[in-house]
């Protein structure tokens, strides 16, 4: 077990290095850099740009600014020790190749995602700050979509071809074929407009005082929740009604009914149980994937998360953040594959030997 | 031949001369899957349906010239109309005679016959041209991801070894990145135009494509024609194209539907997030771009909605054509693989 969960963290090194590499020449690999826009003011020469070019380390090569981002060690032809030595980074001069090494303590292989052009806070901050909204919202939707969908599949598959089955296929079928933002447009219409019942957007009431209503929270909460859980219901529906129905037809199932088992045993003592382990293959990517497909919710409900930050970032050009952003996404996407293969070979010893 | 065979063929063709009602041509994989297509009636009215759009958005142009409106003319005396659909019929039965032509006057003698949006725009008009751009976009970035995925799926299955690893850990990378943060990065920094959005659509949208084609090639490769194939000199790349590839164009067919759908719905997203096709081009979801500030909009003397129909009607459109996508591939499935049928 050990030897297999070590191949998988072994996998998941060059899968990352991967990311980092597609993710930082695709962001920078753009007309227009960060201090072109940062800088309308016409009172800024072109030489004062060069000089903020020189130091954000822009004048470099491409791939010299990704070694630098990835591991926080930067080169420059000369010696330029003094330039660019601060409290922060320590500079050498290497004169055999005459090149500055400059260390800067930073680099994504640290930990460290980089410094916000747009507010100068570490880009991690800035993420951790929108994290707990983010979270809140992943959390309760991904609970919903379990709690609704999952019983939705077992139940369609156990009373299969009847009216109940047919109702819930085609709505997984809508389900999956509505656009998230358009139903949450309607809602917000609905309840938030016409009915007046809940707020239409934001995560609570502004208000002078700092108090928490948690009322206030959880009325703010509803809506983007049903559109955050929206499509992952419909599709762990149709999942777990495949995955039941597979289970069905396997001999030890008939052999349970055959043996005259109460049928409240044969389905959920010996077929949920072995429907249910296929879940666990994709709970890990479906974390994920409520986190990362916020975005949208978070943007139509002003919902004050990481999806709307690293939209607006990517707005603002502000290039550090949205790599950050993505580098954590992708991250946690690899994070969550990884824990359902670990779960999956945990339940299934099969697995670990393939 | 053997004798005995020989009497048979020759029962059967005394038999089918007597009653050549007996004679059954013989069948095709493909015909068969015709054969049960035809008895599919939900697939039957999808693919309508889908026909119907398409036919209409192409014919944007003529209706648009019929309705005397093109669909960036903007004409400030008359935002936010409502449809004119409703008051015409009221008219024509004599039950509202006062409405319609009120809106005729107020709109210059043209009919808005789904309303008009903030600028005064002609909101069906607007759609059929939106039609143009979004299933245009949807079904060549869907070319793209097939023509891609296919290659790519082929070569990693049909090579394995280095090759495939190499294609996988790419992939694997590639799907490591929120799909929708690569979008949304790409879309914010190039600010696309309906091309350049197909082709990101399409470079960003092979990977699953892939994996599947990927893993049929395995199972197929080992089967005993492509042992036959090679056996009697033919090279690789015959073999990919005559034996290998025909094999996949199941998977292939089946995913191309959804594949389509799923490309309506992110070109939708995108555009309605402002970061797709930009304005003043109509598509279906840039049409909802701006719908959310005049959700509150409320006429001063009736207190109606005003923008309700511009929520409304983009909305119904981009999810019944995906509907029908998905319903389309469904049926596929069931005629192509009648072993999945009931499954999923």
């Amino acid at each position: 077990m050990t030897r297999y969960i070590l191949r998988r963290l072994l996998q998941a090194i060059p899968t990352l290095i991967g990311v980092s590499i597609i993710s930082f020449f695709l962001v920078n690999s753009t007309p227009g850099d960060p201090v072109t826009i940062r800088t309308f003011d016409p009172n800024i020469t072109d030489e004062t740009r060069q000089i903020m070019r020189r130091q954000l380390g822009l004048d470099q090569p491409l791939p010299v600014q990704y070694l630098n981002w990835f591991t926080g060690i930067s080169m420059r032809t000369g010696d330029v020790t003094e330039e660019f030595t601060t409290e922060t980074t320590s500079c050498t001069y290497v004169g055999a190749i005459n090149t500055t090494f400059c260390n800067s303590g930073g680099g994504i292989i640290r930990g460290n995602l980089g410094t916000s052009i747009q507010t100068q806070q570490p880009v991690w901050d800035r993420l951790v700050e929108r994290m707990p909204a983010t979270l809140e919202l992943g959390v309760a939707a991904l609970v919903i979509a379990l709690i609704v969908g999952v019983p939705l599949g077992v139940l369609s598959a156990v009373y299969q071809g009847s009216i109940f089955d047919n109702i819930v296929r085609v709505l997984a079928v809508i389900g999956n074929a509505v656009p998230a933002f358009w139903l949450g447009l309607m809602l917000i219409f609905l309840f938030g407009v016409v009915l007046g019942w809940l707020p239409t957007g934001g995560r609570q009431t502004v208000s002078l005082t700092n108090e928490v209503d948690l009322l206030d929270r959880i009325k703010h909460l509803i809506l983007p929740t049903i559109i955050l859980a929206f499509g992952p219901i419909a599709g762990y529906s149709r999942f777990m009604r495949t995955e039941t129905l597979e289970v069905i037809r396997t001999d030890y199932i008939r052999t349970a009914k055959a043996k005259g088992l109460n049928p409240f045993r044969v389905w959920f003592l010996h077929a949920l149980r072995n429907a249910l382990i296929p879940l666990l293959t994709i709970l890990g990517p479906a974390v994920t994937g409520v986190l990362a497909g916020a975005v949208i919710t978070e943007t139509i409900f002003s919902w004050p998360g990481m999806g709307r930050l690293t939209f607006s970032a990517a707005l603002q050009r502000d290039y550090p953040m949205v790599l950050g952003a993505v580098m954590f996404f992708s991250a946690l996407t690899i994070l969550g594959n990884l824990l359902s293969d670990i779960f999956y070979g945990i339940v299934d010893p099969r697995v670990r030997l393939s | 031949m053997t004798v005995n065979e020989a009497t048979s063929s020759q029962d059967l063709a005394r038999a089918y001369a007597a009653d050549p009602k007996l004679y059954r041509k013989p069948q095709t994989y493909w015909g068969m899957a015709i054969q049960s297509l035809r008895r599919d009636k939900v697939t039957i009215a999808a693919m309508a349906f889908l026909l119907v759009m398409a036919v209409l958005a192409l014919l944007a142009p003529v209706i648009s010239n019929a309705i005397g409106i093109g669909p960036n003319d903007t004409n400030p005396q008359n935002q936010f109309a409502q449809p004119y659909l409703i008051p015409y019929i009221e008219w024509r039965l004599g039950i509202d005679t006062l409405t319609a032509p009120q809106m005729l006057g107020k709109s210059g003698g043209i009919a808005n016959w789904l309303g008009t949006d903030q600028l005064g725009r002609d909101q069906l008009v607007r759609l059929l041209y939106g039609g143009q751009v979004s299933l245009g976009i949807a079904f060549t970035a869907a070319a793209i991801t097939l023509i891609l995925g296919v290659t790519v799926g082929t070569i990693a299955g049909f090579f394995g070894g280095i090759v495939d690893d190499f294609i996988m850990w790419f992939i694997n990378t590639m799907v490591s990145i929120p799909g929708i943060y690569l979008l949304i990065i790409i879309a914010a920094i190039f600010k696309p135009n309906p091309l350049t959005l197909t082709l990101f659509l399409g470079l960003f949208g092979w990977f699953g494509t892939a994996r599947l084609i990927r893993g049929n090639v395995f199972k197929v490769r080992e089967l005993d024609f492509v042992l036959a194939a090679r056996s009697i000199g033919a090279r690789n790349l015959r073999i990919m194209l005559q034996h290998v590839v025909p094999n996949s164009l199941p998977i292939i067919i089946v995913n191309a539907a959804i594949d389509i759908g799923v490309l309506i719905l992110i070109e939708s997203a995108l555009s309605f997030l402002g970061l797709g096709v930009q304005p003043p081009r109509a598509t279906w979801g840039s049409m909802l771009n701006r719908a959310n500030n005049f959700l509150f909009l409320r006429d001063p003397e009736t207190g109606r909605y005003v923008a309700l129909h511009l929520l409304v009607a983009p909305g119904i459109l981009i999810t019944l054509a995906v509907l029908a996508l998905y319903l389309i591939g469904d049926g596929l499935r069931d005629a192509l693989d009648p072993m999945m049928k009931n499954v999923s």
